[in-house]
């Protein structure tokens, strides 16, 4: 079995070995799935090491390439009659997000520490979860991939059916079901993709080589791109996220906001970009539009939410909105600034939702206006708390800014497939949400945090446990390593994002580079 | 390169990293254990850094200059790369107003640290504010020390972030709370525009560039100020509005600038910045943070020149800006607010000084960054010594103040320094650079700006002479102020210096080192009649001031008060400028914005979402009564069912 393939499996057997302790032994399962995902860890940075020494050595030649180039690949044939296989492969936009995920586990069961209510069963759907979402991340095989989404998205309807707080019922069903269309239209664009190409498989790095009509182009790319959309939280389809945010419990939050939404924007680039491009320059101006409202709609959203889950769930709504932002500019920076941004918020909102729940834990309240002056009582919570709100306003030195300016100085370089003047409006209106990221993160972390203690009962909270400083750390670490050196992971994935690049320019009319 | 350069040259990123590490390793691992030695050590770095930055200096002068200065960037490295051409190379530029810079913010620095171990003794927070007193000075550097205008927004960023935990250093204090929230958030809305002036000029400069070829960097202000890209930018046309490209883009460029250096009309987070501790508004809010701004249009004069419109722009909202401050600084009554208004007034001074400098008259450009190093020494001298007082008499109101001539010796002396050098009296340093602005204004033919700025160099004399009488003068107001005591010497050193600095500064033959093109031509000396009249202006002012409060009390002030009435009440409330913000903040943007939005959201789009489900439920509950479980209804429908589809089917045959 190859490296990638353990990536997958080790979560899978962690969860098993969860599966086959003694429900009581809740100490045991938390060590049991703390001991997988650290060792999964490792390993992430083994494969990162590994793929570093085959990837660096083709940079170069990259920057022309037409076709995306997968390494440590394993290829086993599975349904050959129909040309599925188990085609698993790993380019720079996988390995930064596998390093994501395998980050946001980790902290996620560090977080997690305090969950006594049916443990088990927590800690074994946590990480089936997260084995479906490295399988997604790995898969090159758009069966596999799918089958890996599917597993994926489940089992988060009983994670916040069952552990979730307020309305879990009603939100674990929203979001499922909002997924699910969300995968009708995935299924729908898939199967397309297939029977267009007439080729007898479903290997995405086969169906690049194929050229699609562009009439069948034109729907199938809005098809795919809502479909992820929806993931990645595209207005009008980013309901399901406050709601489910609000209601899941931390581990949740954080591998949901951290890590699934970033599928809807994986899945945009590398499916719907890179096989349909012809579809992409009739769409794009559509979905520029669209990702501008998610940004500022967001960002507003956020000012008067009192509910500190609702207040992050609606700044992700706008930062997903960068995302799919980058990836509608169909250009080199945007992209690029996508990938990152995917990265970057991943890590931020991983950590706010940590620190929410570490604070819900403490005061037993989310409401904003009921809190004021915390930062005297839980000086570590506060400052971690305000390290992932200056990243979440785009301050530099963290990964935030190198997103953000990736993605608006994509936007505002535009493509030659689109109005330029358009574009740079929309740009411009986008770029008008670091004020407004600026109001809410402010007032809404100040009320929180700073002020005279409101409370007198508050002084009796302590400051972060052990556990919560290591998981806390470890996210403020990666948020502040990755605004420090952005190098590191521009040299990764700028090379993967090419090819994409690339077919944009060779299909249909060339104009000049940009 | 014919010269081997330097130590100190050849090393250029120590003046980066010195601090950078410190920071580092202050807040991380000194601050939580041993807070007392977190002080000393960075107090240690920054003095580390002054060295260094003196040492540069030195080599940098021992390069000569007679053909004009070389600007070169001994070291760098490649940080961010957007794309070819836009790669973001963060490094360290060497030109006369870089190394400037270095010395005033390294010199300033240093001092603040050693006077804030005194000042902030026993404070609870006292490792956490040295952890970002040293952030600050390194962002500052990356500021001053940026080759290129994407290292300067990060730098930029960077400075206004330390700022606001400094701002906000008081954090149990709401006042300091709001404070530090509205500094972030109005400079952030000017950044935005200077984040779009960014990415005008990395567009089109990335035009340019590509053309060229080559390794040129968009971003490089090297490359920017070039003369032939300089061409180009202006060969761009028109934009929007008809304002030309170039126009148009410095303009957004400057109000980023104009957000830092707080010029009206966003001035307003300045004054309430006061809210941090002493030393910081000394350091941040007086000497070195706000006067980025200057150093920004002053970066990017040879662009501004070339655009004209920009820099009339430019010249104009200074001059107002000055004016403006000066007026509300006569009435205000906290001694360091009366000190904040006078420093966005002198920010002004420095600002039209560039605005009315050009290719032709360029001696506008040397007199502005004159004025900013003399600037800086008085200033801070002034805040530290307000420091002193505040520590001695637990106040900031002058009128709980008084008398503390003789108990505070050599507070006072240095404060009497300081304010004869902000009024412009010979031979404190103000009065040469002061003289030089006026000088140039005169000189390039903007006579209104000139009278302006002759007027808000009187009224500098009155209001700081204010706040000197009442101050020191008389007699002690309250029971602290008769009981004050001279501050530790570690506070009083600090406050020595900076009054030696305040003397000496004017002597240095600045137009030499710092000057626009090679031209000596207008780099002259003190012209006699300009001096004269702005030595009448400000001995004016010190008359007037003196006339009114010369026993420190407010009867004969009081009267005048009384008689202009309701334009005394409009300018003490400061033209009611913090209420239209709030205003539109708090009512328009957040009720008829955020709030409208919060709720299309939760009751239209998320409505849609639960109308399709309860959509489903009905007409799913509706199909259900189809399914009754009796086998003569479902018979029914069948047979109906298969004659309707063969009636049908006859039909389409038909």
């Amino acid at each position: 079995m190859g490296l990638l393939s353990w990536l997958i499996v080790v979560p899978f057997i962690t969860a098993l070995a969860v599966i086959f302790t003694p429900a009581r032994k809740t100490a045991w399962i938390k060590w049991i799935s703390l001991v997988g995902t650290g060792f999964h860890l490792v390993l992430t940075a083994f494969t990162t090491w590994r793929f570093w020494q085959l990837a660096a050595p083709e940079a170069a030649s990259m920057k022309t390439a037409q076709l995306m180039k997968l390494h440590l690949e394993e290829r086993i044939p599975w349904f050959e009659s129909l040309g599925i296989q188990y085609l698993l492969g790993v380019d720079g936009i996988s390995m930064s997000m596998v390093i994501l995920t395998s980050i946001i586990i980790f902290t996620g069961v560090l977080a997690s520490w305090k969950v006594e209510e049916r443990a088990k069963e927590f800690f074994a759907l946590l990480l089936v979860l997260v084995t479906g979402v490295f399988g997604v991340f790995l898969s090159f095989d758009l069966f596999l991939f799918f089958m890996f989404y599917e597993v994926a998205v489940l089992p988060m309807y009983l994670l916040i059916g069952i552990w979730g707080t307020g309305p879990k019922e009603y939100s674990a069903m929203k979001l499922t079901l909002m997924l699910m269309m969300g995968s009708a239209l995935l299924i729908v664009g898939f199967l397309g993709l297939y029977h267009v190409s007439g080729m007898n498989t479903f290997d995405l790095t086969k169906l690049a080589e194929a050229t699609f009509p562009a009439s069948f182009q034109k729907w199938a790319f809005p098809a795919i791109f809502i479909g992820f959309g929806v993931l990645g939280a595209l207005y009008p389809f980013h309901t399901w996220s406050p709601d489910g945010h609000a209601s899941a419990p931390t581990a949740v939050s954080m591998l949901h906001a951290g890590v699934l939404m970033k599928l809807g924007g994986y899945g945009a680039l590398r499916v719907a970009v890179y096989l349909l491009p012809e579809g992409a320059k009739d769409w794009g101006l559509f979905f520029m539009v669209l990702t501008t409202i998610n940004i500022l709609y967001g960002s507003f959203g956020a000012i008067t939410q009192k509910d500190l889950k609702y207040f992050t769930a609606y700044s992700s709504v706008s930062h997903c909105g960068f995302v799919l932002f980058g990836v509608a500019a169909l250009n080199l920076m945007g992209m690029k600034g996508a990938v990152l941004q995917m990265f970057s918020h991943g890590v931020m909102t991983g950590l706010f939702f940590a620190l929410i729940g570490m604070v819900y834990g403490r005061t037993h309240t989310r409401m904003i206006p009921e809190m004021g002056g915390l930062a005297k009582v839980m000086p570590w919570l506060a400052v971690c708390f305000y390290i992932g709100g200056m990243a979440s306003l785009g301050l530099p030195g963290f990964s935030g800014f190198v997103a953000e300016s990736h993605v608006f100085l994509g936007g505002f370089f535009g493509n030659p497939w689109t109005d330029a003047t358009i574009m740079r409006t929309l740009t411009v209106i986008a770029t008008m949400s670091i004020v407004v990221t600026a109001v809410y993160v402010l007032r809404g972390m100040a009320k929180v945090f700073l002020g005279p203690v409101t409370d007198p009962h508050f002084h009796a909270l302590t400051d972060a446990t052990l556990t919560e400083r290591i998981s806390t750390g470890v996210l403020v670490a990666t948020l502040a390593v990755v605004g420090v050196m952005p190098f590191l992971l521009i040299d990764l994935i700028e090379a993967s994002i090419m090819p994409i690049v690339n077919r944009l320019h060779a299909s249909g009319v060339t104009v000049a580079l940009h | 390169m014919e010269h081997e350069l330097g130590f100190a040259l050849r090393n250029a990123w120590l003046i980066l990293a010195i601090p950078f590490f410190s920071f580092l390793v202050v807040g991380l691992f000194i601050r939580p254990r041993a807070p007392k030695l977190a002080g000393i050590v960075a107090t240690l770095a920054v003095f580390a850094s002054a060295g260094f930055a003196y040492a540069l200096a030195v080599e940098y002068l021992s390069l000569g200059g007679h053909d004009g200065w070389k600007t070169i960037v001994p070291w760098s490295f490649e940080w961010l790369r957007f794309q070819e051409h836009l790669a973001v190379h963060i490094g360290v530029i060497v030109d006369p107003i870089s190394v400037l810079l270095m010395v005033v913010v390294t010199t300033v620095s240093s001092l603040v640290h050693l006077y804030s171990l005194g000042y902030m003794h026993g404070e609870a927070g006292f490792g956490r504010y040295f952890t970002w007193l040293n952030l600050f000075t390194f962002s500052m550097l990356a500021l001053v020390t940026a080759p290129n205008i994407l290292q300067m927004y990060v730098a930029w960023e960077l400075v206004g972030a330390s700022s606001f935990c400094l701002i906000g250093y008081y954090f149990e204090k709401p006042s300091a709370v709001e404070a530090s929230k509205k500094a972030f958030i109005v400079t952030r809305f000017a950044d935005l525009g200077f984040l779009l002036g960014v990415l005008i000029l990395g567009y089109f400069g990335y035009q340019i560039a590509s053309e060229a070829g080559g390794s040129a960097q968009a971003f490089d202000f090297l490359f920017l100020t070039n003369p032939e890209v300089m061409g180009k930018f202006s060969a761009l046309g028109a934009g929007l509005f008809g304002i030309p490209l170039l126009t148009l883009a410095l303009l957004l460029v400057y109000m980023g600038g104009a957000g830092k250096s707080a010029m009206f009309p966003l001035h307003i987070w300045l004054p309430d910045a006061m809210e941090g501790p002493t030393p910081v508004s000394a350091l941040i809010h007086a000497a070195t943070m706000v006067v980025a701004g200057v150093y920004l249009v002053a970066r990017l004069f040879p662009l501004f020149a070339t655009s004209g419109d920009a820099l009339l722009v430019v010249a104009y909202i200074g001059a107002f800006t000055s004016v403006f401050a000066a007026v509300i600084a006569c009435t205000q009554d906290d001694i360091k607010r009366v000190l904040a208004y006078s420093t966005l007034s002198q920010l002004g001074y420095m600002m039209f000084a560039l605005g009315v400098a050009s290719f032709e008259h360029p001696l506008g450009y040397t007199a502005s960054m004159f004025h900013l190093f003399t600037h800086a020494f008085f200033k801070a001298l002034l805040f530290l010594g307000a420091g002193s007082v505040i520590h001695a008499v637990h106040s900031n109101e002058i009128w709980k103040m008084g008398g503390l001539k003789a108990k505070m010796p050599v507070t006072h002396a240095t404060f009497a320094i300081a304010t004869l050098a902000i009024a412009g009296i010979w031979p404190f340093a103000g009065f040469f650079s002061k003289d030089e602005i006026l000088a140039a204004a005169l000189g390039s033919g903007h006579t209104g700006i000139f009278t302006l700025g002759l007027m808000v160099a009187g009224l500098t004399a009155f209001y700081m002479s204010r706040i000197y009488f009442v101050t020191f003068w008389g007699k002690a107001k309250t029971e602290h102020a008769s009981h004050a005591h001279e501050s530790p010497w570690i506070m009083l050193i600090p406050l020595v210096i900076l009054a030696v600095l305040s003397i000496g500064a004017g002597f240095v033959p600045f137009g030499e080192f710092v000057r626009f093109g090679a031209a000596h031509g207008e780099a002259h000396g003190i012209n006699p009649m300009i001096a004269a009249a702005g030595t009448l202006a400000g001995v004016l002012g010190i008359g007037f001031a003196w006339l009114l409060y010369r026993d420190g009390l407010a009867e004969r002030s009081g009267v005048i008060a009384r008689a202009l009435g309701g334009g005394y009440r409009l300018i003490r409330n400061k033209f009611y400028f913090d209420e239209l913000y709030l205003f539109v903040t708090h009512k328009i943007i957040f009720r008829l914005v955020a709030a409208p939005i919060a709720w299309f959201d939760r009751h239209v789009v998320d409505g849609g979402v639960n109308l399709s489900g309860w959509s489903a439920r009905v007409f799913g509950s509706a199909v259900s009564y189809l399914q009754t479980g009796q086998v003569q209804t479902y018979g029914s429908w069948f047979v109906g069912g298969a004659v309707l589809l063969l009636f049908s089917l006859w039909m389409l045959r038909a």
